[in-house]
């Protein structure tokens, strides 16, 4: 089923997306999206959707099942406190992708700004994964509690990273293809040694993420990772005084 | 072990006389203070470990036992009282923030005992709430600029559309209090005292425990800087969400519940893995101004179809009434203000102590400002940090509340006994622990009782204060700060409250 979105406001565009769903359809395409916030937030169920255009902030936010793809560049909090389902953005995007998220995927091909990644958790089977192939801006992974990052920089040959990545992280794993400095590491982040696991990890998330770009896996898995973690699961374990 | 310069705060005297040695006091108490000697063949007590919970007192069947303060004095010094050398002492034995439970314990001025009610004489002459209805009944939520009605065959009929209210029969709610700060058993007992009396408890940040989202109906689900807990069941589940921005006890500072504290059950309804710490950040990441505030208000309208009227909560400051008028802006449709004497499970205790301002001073100014603006009826107020009893929640409503949050007071109900030390997971009356042991001894079903019991006996207070100004409805003191008068306050204060002093008349 498409819609087109020109005009509409988000709630329109959502309302939209649920009666479809109340129809049964399984494949909703959005065309002519420009900027409009919220789409699909809170949506729990079995569907595909197709966003032709840029969506606004928030898009999956609070979202719970749900593929979307998005052709073209999206802009800020995609997948805010996402539970599951999936996002591909096949552009660029903004800040704080991924706030809060507990499950499924983020796969990003371009760029992405400041503080993605943050605050991403993991629960029993739900592991969030945040993927993008461009570079990152400052506090990428910032208070990490679960998950796994994965940033490829395949858009440009300079630092791929911003400064103070990880910085209050206290769980989970951030891979940074290429070398990374020091003094672009927060406080609580340390450079890990690589196991089999790790290898495991990429073979599974990044193999998946070049089928869905269409990207030579081979080639972009040649070149080394960067493992970070946190140096303490505790951080303020012995901040106060008892 | 390294010695301590700390003395004892309390001193346990037990009357050896009415000491039948029956260890109950041992078993009772989680702080480890009595213990059996077995050479000596009777129970001893270490005052050191006392924390004045009076927990072993009242179990005592022989009433043997008198917990009093410490007698030890330092030399008096104005500048340098006792708190504060054992604060030094504490810092410089464990190089840590110092950390309190519940609200503030400093002597700041109360305004609630600075505030007169009226009363009707002779004209407009009194109720009486025993033979008359009255109505305590309130609805939370935005309000239309306007109604439209129209006409359908022959038959009025309202047009404008309302925004999704909450309902409450009493305008008293249970603040947010988190299940992982609190137990189970309370938080079922709020849940079933809130049903009961037709009002609403609040999950916190912690998340909703399976077996309470029955409650739903009467329960707020709170979002805040964590997202614990926080996906589109629990979202659907609640009859309103509340977005945490701040608190009266800490506010500016986020919260840390620490790993020993996170469960098998916590960390199901917080969905976070087992044994981590709980981090909530100071600042919602995606939070720096007003327009993203409304950004997050928008998700969540957007995520719960419209249906639910979502609330911001922040705590009482010197900026609140600027603040509130951009959260009205935003698209809140509740706005909860939490006065700096508002409860806590773990506040480092400077901040409890030295930030915010007082819930009286913050509710007038930000009822003051929306109306200035003639914004007031898009959005409710509910106050909340310091409501002790029922005369603070009637002059919370002439002051400009809408409705109370209670939580301390609620508490109280359910056996607290104000000891403060919510944050170390002991609490020896079944409230603040995850300790199965001690969770047994709140028996849900008494903790609602002795809820319900308190609203009600406030309810009837309240009506009889309302039926004494001539008022049959609690909607019709609402902001009506002429039934109050300030006593013992100075000029700037009465400008503040908008409130005229003991003894000037209309």
């Amino acid at each position: 089923m498409e819609f087109d979105c020109l005009g509409l406001n988000h709630r329109r565009i959502n309302e939209k997306i649920r009666w479809a769903i109340s129809k049964g359809k399984e494949r909703i395409i959005l065309t002519n999206v420009n900027g409009q916030r919220y789409i699909a937030s809170g949506l729990k169920a079995e569907v595909r959707i197709n966003i032709r255009g840029t969506p606004g902030n928030d898009l999956a936010a609070f979202m719970d099942g749900p593929v979307i793809e998005v052709e073209g560049n999206a802009q800020d909090a995609i997948g805010n406190t996402m539970n599951q389902g999936k996002v591909v953005v096949r552009g660029d995007a903004g800040d704080v992708l991924g706030y809060g998220m507990r499950g499924g995927r983020l796969y990003i091909l371009g760029d992405v700004g400041y503080r993605v990644g943050i605050h991403m958790k993991a629960y029993k089977d739900l592991l969030p994964i945040l993927i993008a192939g461009g570079a990152a801006k400052d506090y990428l992974g910032e208070y990490m509690a679960g998950g796994i990052i994965i940033l490829l920089g395949l858009t440009t040959n300079r630092s791929i990273i911003g400064n103070y990545v990880g910085s209050g992280m206290h769980g989970g794993v951030i891979y940074i293809r290429g070398k990374v400095k020091k003094y672009q590491l927060g406080r609580e982040v340390g450079i890990r040694k690589w196991t089999e696991i790790d290898d495991k990890i990429l073979d599974k998330y990044l193999g998946e993420y070049c089928h869905d770009f269409n990207l030579n896996f081979k080639k972009i898995r040649k070149k080394k990772f960067t493992k970070l973690a946190p140096v303490s699961y505790r951080p303020y374990g012995k901040f106060y005084a008892y | 072990m390294r010695m301590s310069l700390l003395a004892p705060e309390f001193r346990v005297i037990r009357d050896e006389e009415k000491c039948i040695q029956c260890e109950v006091c041992v078993r009772q108490c989680a702080f480890e203070v009595h213990s059996y000697d077995l050479e000596e063949g009777k129970v001893a007590s270490d005052d050191s470990r006392c924390v004045g919970c009076h927990r072993c007192a009242t179990l005592c069947p022989t009433q043997a036992l008198t917990i009093i303060r410490y007698p030890q004095e330092f030399r008096r010094n104005a500048n340098w009282p006792e708190q504060v050398i054992k604060d030094i002492f504490k810092q410089s034995e464990t190089g840590g923030v110092l950390l309190s439970g519940m609200g503030s314990d400093k002597d700041y001025p109360i305004y609630w005992d600075h505030l007169l009610l009226d009363a009707s004489q002779v004209t407009n002459p009194s109720i009486d709430p025993l033979r008359e209805p009255m109505e305590l009944r309130t609805f939370l939520g935005r309000k239309p600029d306007r109604l439209k009605i129209e006409t359908k065959k022959g038959k009025p009929r309202l047009k404008t559309e309302i925004a999704p209210q909450l309902k409450v029969e009493v305008p008293i709610l249970f603040s947010a209090m988190s299940y992982g700060a609190i137990s189970y058993n309370v938080s079922l007992a709020l849940a079933q005292a809130a049903r009961t009396m037709n009002t609403f408890c609040n999950t916190g940040e912690g998340g909703l425990h399976r077996d309470l989202y029955r409650f739903g109906g009467n329960t707020i689900v709170q979002v805040a800087s964590g997202r614990f807990g926080v996906h589109p069941d629990y979202l659907n589940a609640a009859a309103a969400i509340e977005i945490k921005i701040g608190q009266g006890a800490k506010p500016g500072i986020g919260g840390h519940l620490p790993g020993e504290k996170v469960s098998q059950s916590i960390s199901e309804t917080r969905m976070i893995p087992e044994g981590t710490d709980a981090l909530s950040p100071a600042p919602h990441h995606d939070i720096y101004s007003i327009e993203d505030l409304s950004q997050l208000i928008y998700a969540l309208k957007e995520a719960t179809c419209y249906k639910k009227p979502i609330m911001v909560k922040i705590a009482a400051v010197h900026n609140s009434s600027a603040i509130a008028s951009g959260m009205v802006r935003a698209g809140a449709d509740i706005i909860a203000l939490d006065g700096f004497r508002g409860g806590t499970g773990a506040a480092p205790t400077r901040i409890r102590d030295n930030v915010g301002i007082p819930i009286e001073l913050a509710l007038a100014a930000v009822d003051s400002r929306l109306r200035a603006e003639g914004i007031r009826n898009q959005a409710s107020i509910i106050a909340g940090g310091g409501i002790r009893n029922s005369s603070d929640v009637v002059k919370a409503i002439a002051l400009g509340a809408d409705a109370v949050y209670i939580g301390t007071a609620a508490l109280i109900a359910v056996g607290c006994h104000m000891c403060q030390k919510c944050y170390t997971g002991k609490c020896n009356w079944g409230i603040a622990t995850q300790d199965p042991y001690l969770v047994k001894r709140i028996n849900p079903d008494i903790a609602t009782e002795r809820l319900v019991n308190l609203l009600r006996a406030w309810s009837l207070e309240i009506k009889e204060m309302l039926g004494g100004m001539g008022i049959n409805a609690i909607e019709s003191l609402r902001g009506n700060r002429l039934r109050l008068r300030g006593i013992d306050l100075t000029e700037t204060e009465l400008k503040l409250l908008e409130v005229k002093p003991a003894g000037e008349s209309l």
